[in-house]
């Protein structure tokens, strides 16, 4: 059976890797193809380089940093932020990222879901979702938009969406366990796989995400402080009984 | 040794490109059916439907090329959907080169796609996947291929059932995983592409 997944998360603002609790208070943790290489040599299952400044202050896509990790890394990585429409997306799959995560845009224009799913297949489309109380924010977690969360999912699947990948701003940088039932929700609504994302402090919490139906979880800055910590967590989710590669 | 990536317009070629390089090829990318022809192996990869990418190999003639190849015994490889394009008709639309017999369909599975880590099992000794059984790859796909001839299959996988993972048939091999992103054991797929290239 398919092995659940362990995706360390880097959080890229200005070329720099960052980690701030509940999405404020950004701190430095340093270059992203460095982090990404160890990671990789660590053993993480994928990457994931979210350009965090980008829909803010309005940035392109981070291409030429796409295209470095693209010919190093030896294993899969998504890149979000920065994503303003389909050629935006479009550029960064083509600079040779395998998945591109879209979160505004695809909340704002759903059809881009579908384009892109139509030119690079739904496995390359992650649609990101940050959920506060249940409902989606947008813009760095700034802005509520009215919606629930999951039936928001629900929708981009059927745009075309392959994968979710679902943010708890309650839970981010707090290192206090997964939103469980909001994972639970959108894993028991969609038949895509989920990714877990916002809160991880320890195996077991990841171990609880798998448990209420995560295929993967997202982990930030328990690995960026010490990267060492990443086989660590993997041999005690294996030892747990989780079925993870080593 | 001379690999050529067949350019048909399916995207970004360069994951692969470098992880053929690592491998030790002379990796190259190219829209032109006579380079593609004359490698001493050539790659069809990419990402996206069978439909779109069988209308790109159409319209730049590689096609052709890749036919021409294998009837001349010459060794061709596909990756990911390149490995449905050497199949008959897709359940997603479409139809690839039918290199090899049988459809491609989508996969039946609680979950889909099926994406990530999983391991191979060999049911058969083969050049390509030597070394390989018990190995963890990387899979991102919803459809996959079903091959009439069962001699074809020289790797499986398991997601809620047989996922046929790696073909190896006379000058035609395929593998439904991404080899340049599955870490170590990927590495060792492209050299074992490259030792079984010269075989054929």
């Amino acid at each position: 059976m398919v092995k659940k997944r362990v995706i360390p998360c880097l959080d890229v603002a200005n070329g720099r890797v960052v980690k701030g609790v509940n999405f404020v208070d950004l701190r430095e943790m340093g270059e992203p193809i460095e982090l990404a290489t160890r990671y990789s040599e660590l053993g993480a299952d994928e990457l994931v380089f979210l350009d965090i400044t980008a829909t803010l202050e309005g940035r392109g896509p981070i291409l030429e940093l796409i295209e470095r990790a693209a010919a190093q890394l030896t294993i899969p990585f998504t890149v979000g932020g920065g994503v303003t429409s389909l050629d935006d997306a479009r550029s960064l799959l083509r600079a040779g990222a395998d998945k591109v995560a879209v979160n505004r845009a695809a909340f704002d224009d759903p059809s881009i879901l579908t384009g892109l799913a139509d030119e690079f297949g739904s496995q390359a489309v992650v649609c990101a979702i940050d959920a506060k109380l249940g409902e989606v924010f947008t813009h760095a977690g700034k802005r509520a938009r009215g919606r629930d969360a999951v039936d928001w999912g629900r929708e981009a699947v059927a745009r075309g969406a392959g994968e979710l990948l679902v943010t708890s701003i309650d839970a981010d940088g707090t290192r206090a366990g997964f939103d469980l039932p909001l994972t639970r929700a959108f894993a028991e609504a969609v038949e895509v796989p989920v990714i877990a994302s916002g809160g991880a402090g320890q195996a077991s919490h990841i171990a609880d995400a798998f448990a209420v139906g995560a295929e993967a979880a997202i982990i930030a800055s328990i690995v960026h402080e010490r990267p060492e910590r990443l086989p660590e967590l993997k041999a005690e989710l294996k030892e747990a009984g989780w079925n993870v590669r080593i | 040794m001379k690999v050529v990536l067949a350019d048909y317009g399916a995207g970004n070629l360069f994951s692969v490109t470098y992880a053929l390089e690592r491998a030790g090829a002379q990796a190259s990318v190219s829209i032109d059916p006579a380079q593609v022809e004359e490698a001493d192996l050539a790659v069809i990869a990419g990402v996206g439907h069978v439909e779109s990418a069988a209308r790109g190999l159409a319209a730049t003639g590689l096609d052709e090329a890749i036919r021409d190849r294998v009837a001349a015994g010459r060794p061709v490889l596909g990756i990911c959907v390149g490995m449905q394009l050497l199949f008959g008709a897709s359940e997603e639309g479409g139809s690839g080169l039918e290199l090899l017999a049988g459809p491609v369909r989508r996969i039946r599975a609680h979950t889909v796609p099926h994406m990530g880590w999983n391991d191979l099992t060999v049911p058969r000794p083969s050049a390509l996947v030597d070394g390989l059984a018990g190995e963890n790859v990387y899979f991102a796909h919803s459809f996959a291929v079903e091959p009439e001839d069962d001699t074809a299959v020289v790797a499986l996988t398991d997601h809620d059932g047989p996922i046929v993972a790696a073909v190896e048939y006379g000058p035609v091999a395929g593998v439904q995983f991404h080899p340049e992103r599955s870490a170590r054991a990927g590495a060792i797929l492209l050299e074992n592409a490259l030792a079984w290239s010269r075989s054929v």
